[in-house]
């Protein structure tokens, strides 16, 4: 009876774990908090936990399968967005309710989705950014002389971004010297005539930056009710947004 | 306009591979992009700047959902490459620039246009999906 019991429980922990890996995966690559919900509570369900709750704010999971069990915590400290990977756990957590796949079978894939690296090398990122901002620098009615310096500061730009973030761990400083960076370029390279509007090319140069998904996604979970969620998304695209408009406000200060 | 066709399109697709979307979903983003953009681009000239936003935002949700349902990855993807030409970001930079530079009045305003846009980009996902569960519903 006693070993039984213990049977039961330790499989339920096993399952709040898979699911909580779930969740921990959608979150920290930008899943909406409903969808993370969602994918939890379905997960559980399919493995014979059919009254899971979940709490999941931009910071913390809670997750419990039933009255009797505890409930557990995941901290998340750090966000990005990354669409494989929400995909992938999303494919994952269809194929277990569809029973194509065992729970062991789901934990080993979510494992390796889990220690995945992001799936295009970091000169790819660097050109797709280049190429954004040069094409938002377009699009924002700059003219075809403002894309090409909004190509070299976008890219210039982002490749900070990405070797401050791994150098330096305070949150918003690499935003703050990115964006002060390619304040400082575009100053100079209309300064000295390789482009006509500043204000075009810092507005296109800074798009790859700025946290304008994340706005949307704030007011989004407002309006599903997750006003946690969406009341600190809403202080993290503006603490982001701050970052830049500082950066790029110090260079315009200084000249 | 055709500058405008094929930037929106490289920008959405672009912006897509930053946000590590799978591969073979890139073509895809950048053409919901583009239609996004093109669209409010085109209602921009006559309407109000937060129903052009909205009713693209539409279009472009409706045509994610249809893009999920065949290529089955989640809504999110094709959506994200879909709005990101019309996502504020650009209006958040000029308010917090504004801002720094103690230009409170004009930060205000972009800063509440904004929010506002965002608004209408959320509402307008919102309510494709809503049409889509709709419309899925009468189907069964």
């Amino acid at each position: 009876m006693d070993s039984t019991s213990n049977n039961i429980n330790t499989s339920a922990h096993d399952i709040i774990d898979l699911c909580l890996l779930a969740g921990k995966i959608m979150l920290q690559s930008g899943a909406e908090t409903y969808r993370v919900e969602d994918t939890m509570t379905r997960m559980a369900a399919a493995l014979g936990f059919p009254g899971a709750h979940s709490y999941v704010t931009p910071t913390i999971i809670m997750f419990t399968t039933s009255r009797t069990e505890p409930v557990k915590l995941f901290r998340i400290a750090e966000r990005t967005t990354d669409l494989q990977k929400v995909s992938e756990v999303n494919d994952i957590s269809r194929r277990l309710s569809e029973r194509q796949l065992s729970a062991a079978e789901a934990r080993e894939r979510l494992g390796a989705v889990d220690d995945s690296a992001h799936a295009y090398p970091i000169w790819v990122q660097i050109a797709a950014a280049a190429l954004t901002g040069a094409c938002f620098t377009v699009m924002f009615k700059g003219s075809l002389w403002d894309a090409l310096p909004a190509l070299l500061v976008s890219g210039l730009g982002y490749a900070a971004v990405i070797y401050l973030h791994r150098l330096v761990q305070v949150r918003f400083f690499a935003e703050f010297s990115a964006s002060f960076l390619i304040g400082l370029i575009t100053f100079f390279s209309v300064k000295f005539g390789i482009g006509q509007e500043m204000d075009k090319i810092i507005i296109g140069s800074v798009m790859p930056l700025v946290p304008g998904l994340l706005i949307t996604n704030a007011v989004r979970d407002l309006m599903a009710g997750h006003l946690v969620s969406g009341l600190s998304k809403g202080a993290d695209a503006f603490l982001t947004a701050f970052a830049i408009g500082t950066g790029i406000g110090l260079v315009l200060s200084l000249f | 306009m055709i500058l405008q066709l094929i930037t929106s399109f490289i920008a959405a697709a672009t912006f897509c591979i930053l946000f590590n979307a799978p591969k073979r979903a890139l073509l895809q983003c950048g053409f919901a992009g583009m239609v996004g953009w093109i669209l409010y681009l085109q209602l921009e000239k006559e309407l109000d700047t937060v129903i052009a936003t909205f009713a693209a935002t539409v279009v472009v949700g409706v045509i994610s959902q249809f893009f999920a349902r065949y290529y089955k990855m989640p809504v999110i993807i094709f959506s994200v490459g879909g709005i990101i030409p019309m996502v504020p970001g650009g209006l958040a930079y000029d308010a917090m620039r504004n801002f720094v530079e103690n230009d409170n009045n004009q930060a205000i305003q972009y800063a509440v246009q904004a929010l506002l846009l965002s608004g209408a980009i959320a509402t307008g996902l919102v309510l494709s999906e809503v049409l889509g569960q709709m419309l899925r519903r009468k189907a069964r």
